[in-house]
């Protein structure tokens, strides 16, 4: 698979701005080599993993200084795809994140975001660069069903 | 957030006038549906047709309104699901806890 993107965005960490990331993701799809027809499942794939991902840093990014917003970058060499997303907040600990409960007498309303995220992607890790909380998620665009949700 | 209210014998229908269904308007929904049972009203069909988009956010609203008709032994059933939003609902296997139907009629019959 050829592909060589390289997307950075900054947004302002507002849900408002969240429909714009649907717009940016079908663009994205539209570039990455693969079959046609896979274009719009991928394109959902990455609009529902930058939405978790973002609303997360939209949550746990406030600090209460002036840092009003969050950069994401779209990484797809050959057949590896990398999504980092950058916020300054008091950041979480993505460890102690346990899957939901599926029953349903057990159900809760929160809680289901990271687990998207894991199911979706092959890896997904947070850390801090300096200043900077990074959720970082890998996908192998190759594996023959990594793109279906 | 838009939506139409409409009443059916004892049901009441919710169609949700809005294509996405996220963490910037699921609050309101959560906020309409409390509402509604709060109104001791029973039974409601959530028409989905429009949304083509749903996050956590979107699914969590709709487990709090599930949560809250059972509580009050009433109920909240859906149709209409588009395959986003379909597939977002088998992904957190929360189409085993839903009733969900193909279309807001379907959803009225399972009723009689």
């Amino acid at each position: 698979m050829k592909n060589n993107i390289n997307i950075i965005v900054t947004i302002p960490k507002d849900t408002r701005h969240l429909p714009i990331i649907g717009r940016v993701c079908e663009k994205v799809a539209q570039e990455i080599n693969c079959a046609e027809e896979l274009h719009k499942t991928l394109s959902n794939n990455l609009a529902i993993v930058l939405t978790e991902g973002l609303v997360n840093a939209i949550k746990y990014g406030s600090n209460g200084q002036l840092d009003n917003e969050i950069h994401f970058c779209i990484n797809v060499t050959g057949n590896k795809m990398v999504i980092r997303i950058y916020d300054k907040g008091i950041g979480f600990d993505l460890n102690s994140i346990r899957p939901p409960n599926f029953t349903k007498s057990r159900l809760e309303d929160k809680g289901r975001g990271i687990y998207i995220l894991r199911s979706l992607m092959d890896e997904v890790k947070y850390h801090k660069e300096n200043d900077w909380n990074v959720l970082e998620m890998t996908k192998n665009l190759a594996k023959s069903d990594s793109i279906y949700l | 957030m838009k939506i139409k209210l409409e009443k059916v014998d004892a049901i009441t229908v919710m169609y949700i006038k809005e294509d996405r269904l996220d963490a910037n308007n699921s609050e309101e929904l959560k906020e309409e549906i409390r509402s509604f049972f709060g109104n001791e009203k029973k039974d409601l069909v959530i028409d989905l047709a429009e949304i083509h988009f749903i996050d956590s956010s979107g699914l969590g609203a709709l487990v709090s309104g599930y949560k809250i008709a059972s509580t009050l032994h009433g109920s909240l059933k859906l149709s209409s699901q588009q395959s986003q939003v379909k597939s977002m609902f088998e992904l957190t296997r929360l189409h085993r806890v839903f009733d969900i139907f193909t279309t807001v009629d379907d959803a009225l019959l399972s009723y009689k």
